[in-house]
């Protein structure tokens, strides 16, 4: 389980993040939703070590992140960010491999090579494995880096808007891996996400943020409801349960 | 399959090594060494084999300097000589002679060596601040920043009276190259051991930031290595022979055109060509005008200007 408690991030004299507290716990998705400029991917970044906090506390297993030694902290948790750069050419496979460096420092052995294959196996992606990740599409693309996540094979898994120019087959596929990860494998996934419905359908948690604080958090049906998504986006919002799930509704003319 | 072309580069290789060996002004014949001639045995050790052994060595150290300056500042157009590092070098060397004009080659290599990991740091800083999409942005900004750098080396030389000797090395050349006068490019050997050992980091660092941070590694330990490699390679070639322009910005560009970027399976073919590049231009450089020579920079200004806009292009045509 991952702890934040009163976390604060200032860029300059701009408080992106104030007092933002939230639980990540393990075999659950948890999504971060709010406006562009809510802090969620700054929250994120700071719960995964890739960014310092200004104040506060966070909590990873039973350490705090301080503790953490940096390699023994990259077998227990991963981080996947917007916007990874692809301009080097590495092959799929090359890239799914990283994710094994925590693990054997650059030097693969059988066991690596069974979770490479696995993890793109379970990616669907075994046929694209040995093709340059810049000559693919952006959906094969961010299997790949999904892969590499999951090839990391660690307790805690955090995304940064996975979906982000995503088709809805792909969307829907990587939601998809992102809960049997949670549930089947027992990791806690936290992502940022924009697409509310996404969220809705998809997580168990969801934590709402607006203007850098944590406004709501919860199940998907103490926060997916009419008050908290107004307040938050502030644009009036129609929600109706569809075979279990609760489905937003606010495109307004 | 792979077996065949290794052979084939290994014979390539040695066949242009042979030909380094034996082109020259004075005869050097397989008869006439295997006859036990001594003349032929002394230019042979002093001159041909230095030489031979220093167009290798440089080759090698500068483009494996290159893909390392590549991958470090995740950009295709960074380079020794795009970077300012060669000029940052060239700096060095002149704030050496003026200081310390006694003191042995060593002090001086480290002078210079200072003057490298500075400027390239202090660059590759200013690069990481600016967060532009537009990647040929890079080189044009490191050329100009070597610019200023040479203007000022420029200016050192003419006060104290050095032009003569800057000229010397702003064109490389690999005649002056003698036994006893080159040994300092050994260094190229502990630079690609060390590059090869840290290669799945630099590859790490390659993808970015925060894609190295997350499978546990120190980013700016990294780059900093990195950096520090490839002013010790670019460092030893400018002080011995000279300023080799384009070779770390092309080879690597061409090795990673065909085998991609992972830094494990590309740095010996990167070391490799760099050598078989290097001999070619210069056996070219030493027949055109024969019995005379064109220096080395000349002939590989052309070849190299040529690809670098190729790839200035396709990196339009990619974008």
């Amino acid at each position: 389980m991952i702890k934040l408690t009163g976390l604060s991030k200032k860029y300059g004299k701009t408080l992106v993040v104030n007092d933002a507290s939230a639980l990540f716990p393990l075999g659950e998705v948890t999504s971060v939703i709010g406006p562009n400029g809510a802090g969620k991917s700054t929250l994120l970044s700071m719960a995964c070590r890739l960014t310092e906090s200004d104040a506060g506390e966070i909590l990873i297993g039973n350490k705090l992140l301080a503790e953490w030694d940096s390699r023994e902290l990259a077998r227990q948790l991963a981080v996947l960010r917007q916007s990874n750069s692809i301009n080097m050419r590495f092959t799929v496979r090359e890239l799914v491999s990283f994710g094994r460096f925590p693990h054997s420092q650059g030097r693969l052995n059988d066991e690596d090579q069974r979770i490479i294959n696995e993890a793109i196996g379970h990616l669907g992606i075994t046929e694209i494995q040995h093709r340059y990740i810049d000559e693919l599409s952006g959906g094969q693309r961010q299997m790949a880096f999904i892969a590499m996540v999951v090839a990391q094979d660690t307790d805690y898994v955090f995304l940064d808007e996975p979906l982000n120019n995503l088709d809805i087959k792909h969307s829907v596929e990587i939601m998809q891996i992102l809960r049997q990860l949670a549930h089947k494998m027992n990791k806690a996934v936290v992502i940022v996400i924009h697409d509310i419905n996404f969220a809705s359908c998809y997580s168990d948690h969801i934590v709402a943020m607006k203007k850098g604080e944590v406004v709501k958090a919860g199940t998907v049906q103490e926060v997916v409801c009419k008050e908290v998504m107004e307040s938050i986006y502030e644009i009036p919002f129609y929600i109706q349960e569809i075979e279990g799930q609760r489905i937003c509704l606010y495109y307004n003319s | 399959m792979i077996f065949y072309s290794r052979i084939l580069a290994l014979l390539l290789l040695l066949v242009m090594a042979a030909t380094s060996l034996f082109i020259g002004v004075a005869d050097v014949s397989l008869a006439s060494l295997l006859s036990g001639d001594q003349d032929t045995w002394s230019i042979t050790l002093i001159s041909r084999i230095p030489r031979l052994l220093a167009i290798v060595l440089a080759g090698a150290g500068l483009s494996v300097a290159g893909l390392i300056m590549q991958q470090v500042t995740q950009n295709r157009f960074a380079s020794p000589s795009t970077v300012g590092t060669i000029d940052c070098a060239l700096l060095g060397y002149i704030i050496g002679l003026v200081l310390f004009s006694d003191a042995g080659q060593w002090t001086l290599l480290g002078v210079i060596f200072a003057f490298a990991v500075g400027g390239t740091m202090l660059f590759v800083k200013f690069l990481q601040r600016l967060q532009f999409k537009n990647a040929v942005l890079v080189p044009l900004i490191g050329i100009m920043y070597g610019n200023v750098v040479s203007a000022l080396t420029t200016f050192l030389a003419y006060r104290f009276d050095l032009t003569q000797s800057m000229s010397a090395w702003t064109t490389a050349n690999f005649a002056s190259v003698l036994q006893g006068s080159y040994e300092v490019l050994y260094l190229a050997i502990p630079v690609c051991v060390l590059a090869y050992f840290y290669a799945s980091q630099f590859s790490a660092a390659s993808i970015g930031e925060s894609f190295a941070k997350n499978i546990g590694l120190n980013f700016e330990k990294i780059v900093f290595i990195g950096v520090a490699l490839v002013a010790v390679s670019s460092a030893s070639v400018v002080m011995i022979v000279g300023v080799i322009p384009f070779l770390g910005l092309i080879v690597p560009n061409i090795v990673s055109l065909f085998m991609g970027d992972n830094m494990k399976t590309i740095l010996p073919w990167t070391a490799y060509w760099g050598m078989v590049l290097v001999l070619i231009c210069d056996v070219i450089g030493r027949l055109v005008i024969f019995p005379y020579e064109m220096p080395i920079s000349l002939i590989i200004s052309i070849f190299g200007g040529g690809v670098f806009i190729y790839l200035v292009l396709r990196d339009k045509a990619n974008g």
